[in-house]
């Protein structure tokens, strides 16, 4: 079973949110997610002040196998992406849940964090995609 | 993100247990449950290049064919022509099968083995319509169609690869040393013990590709890791061969491409006037009316990853893409139009990005071919 912290929340689509202090959202991709994708070697962010709607595509990454769309987990506002990716993607496979974070952003709606998938339902869902 | 998952019955080759023992992940690769990589395909494809992997290709199909007019089917069947390859035993030859219309059924090597006896290995995805095709190809012709789905093969590649496996399989595999390039040796021929070795693969490095019965495929496996061969996953094995400008059936060329325009033109002899084969014709009046397109190599300038079906500006398209672990940039093999020059741009989602147009290779045996 991949790691899954209890602190964050999850997107079927494989994302994981961290609500910060401020209320901003940190969002990168799971440890399952990289270890099925594999070794990173390019990441396309997006430029801060970009607005999003839930679940619309907004960065990708690449591994050597395939690009992967990521979607962005609630309605909101870019305001700070992770640069060090560009030239270090790797990172994403190091750490998926600390120096592999993509972007943070500002939430425009305030109850949009309901519909995010809790530890346990994230757990659930991949173990039944692994059979 | 979406990760596709499968619950169909997966075809195993008989070396998943020690896939599975050795930390491989497993994927549906075309029907058969695969090692993709076992821990990082970057890994592995530089282990290739520096010193010695090994893949099971066990899932690729190995046709005998015997019979007195064996030559003379393949002469009508394949592009290239085998004349090049009769009464040579153990030579091999690289050709497509095409059909009437000169698009590409298969690309496959042929094994000259002994007068009336030639052995094809074609590609797994590609099985099931390749062999209904020789078959009726056959006709009323002396030649008699095995299939031998009781052998398993193991490529092992890389600089040092065939050192290695000398120290792990020993007289199993004695006389394989002094095997030329694009040459075959059957050992212990009839006994249980038989091992084809042949001089070839698909990474651009040397090495040999082993075949021997399922039965005794795990324990070689064991036997060439023990000797420090790494066992490599099919990601490598498309990275390694994309480097190597060696194409991909389904990707660079099927049946609606000519191989005239798939970059394998140097594949298609048409020396011999009186030798008809299939797709012949279609292939002259191509060369007379004139080709449209290139096939070649393109560097990504900037960042990026090319992969295949990417637009080329002012038309064509990329059949195949990676990011090169050699080179540390993106790859890949493009039809352009004939008038291209040095450059073009290829469209990657929303933007436009440069590409310089080279002749492939781009890495071979290590070496890094374009600048």
């Amino acid at each position: 079973m991949s790691d899954i912290p209890q602190e964050l929340k999850y997107t079927k689509s494989h994302e994981w949110i961290r609500v910060e202090d401020d209320g901003s959202l940190t969002v990168g991709i799971t440890e399952h997610a990289q270890g099925l994708l594999g070794d990173m070697v390019f990441v396309e962010l997006p430029d801060i002040g970009d607005e999003f709607e839930a679940e619309q595509d907004c960065a990708v990454v690449e591994s050597v196998k395939a690009a992967s769309d990521i979607y962005c987990p609630v309605e909101g506002e870019v305001i700070a992406v992770n640069e060090e990716l560009e030239d270090a993607p790797e990172q994403i496979n190091v750490n998926a849940y600390h120096e592999g974070w993509l972007f943070r952003i500002k939430p425009l709606k305030e109850d949009d964090l309901d519909g995010l998938m809790s530890p346990e339902d994230y757990a659930a869902l991949v173990e039944s995609e692994s059979h | 993100m979406t990760l596709s998952n499968t619950n169909m019955q997966l075809k195993e080759t008989p070396i998943i247990k020690a896939h599975q023992e050795m930390g491989a992940k497993l994927v549906d690769f075309g029907g058969w449950n695969m090692p993709i990589h076992y821990g990082s395909q970057l890994d592995e494809h530089h282990q290739v290049r520096n010193g010695a992997g090994m893949f099971d290709v066990c899932h690729m199909t190995i046709v005998d064919l015997r019979g007195f007019e064996v030559l003379d089917y393949l002469a009508k069947l394949m592009a290239n022509d085998v004349a090049k390859i009769a009464d040579k035993p153990g030579k091999a030859l690289y050709s497509c099968m095409l059909n009437n219309d000169g698009g590409v059924i298969d690309d496959l090597i042929i094994y000259f083995m002994e007068s009336a006896w030639v052995r094809v290995i074609v590609n797994s995805s590609t099985r099931e319509k390749d062999l209904a095709w020789m078959r009726t190809q056959i006709g009323n012709m002396a030649v008699d169609l095995t299939e031998r789905d009781d052998l398993a093969m193991i490529a092992v590649q890389g600089p040092n690869a065939r050192e290695l496996a000398a120290t792990a399989l020993a007289d199993e595999i004695a006389g394989a040393q002094a095997l030329k390039p694009f040459n075959a040796l059957l050992i212990n021929p009839g006994s249980d013990r038989e091992r084809f070795v042949a001089r070839t693969g698909y990474t651009g490095e040397d090495g040999y590709e082993i075949v021997c019965p399922n039965t005794q495929a795990e324990q070689m496996w064991r036997q060439l890791a023990n000797a420090g061969i790494k066992p490599c996953g099919l990601g490598a094995r498309d990275t390694l061969r994309l480097e190597a400008g060696m194409n991909l059936y389904g990707n660079d060329m099927d049946e609606t491409q000519s191989p005239l325009e798939s970059g394998l033109s140097w594949t298609v002899d048409f020396s011999n006037d009186k030798r008809q084969f299939n797709g012949r014709s279609s292939l002259e009046k191509q060369k007379q009316q004139g080709l449209k397109y290139k096939f070649v190599g393109l560097i990504l300038e900037g960042k990026g990853v090319l992969r295949a079906h990417q637009e080329i500006v002012g038309g064509g398209e990329l059949t195949s893409g990676t990011f090169s672990p050699t080179m540390q940039q993106a790859i890949g093999f493009a039809r352009v139009p004939l008038e291209a020059g040095e450059t073009c741009q290829v469209a990657i989602r929303k933007k436009h990005l440069e590409a310089k147009i080279v002749k492939l290779p781009f890495v071979r045996q290590g070496k890094i071919l374009v600048n």
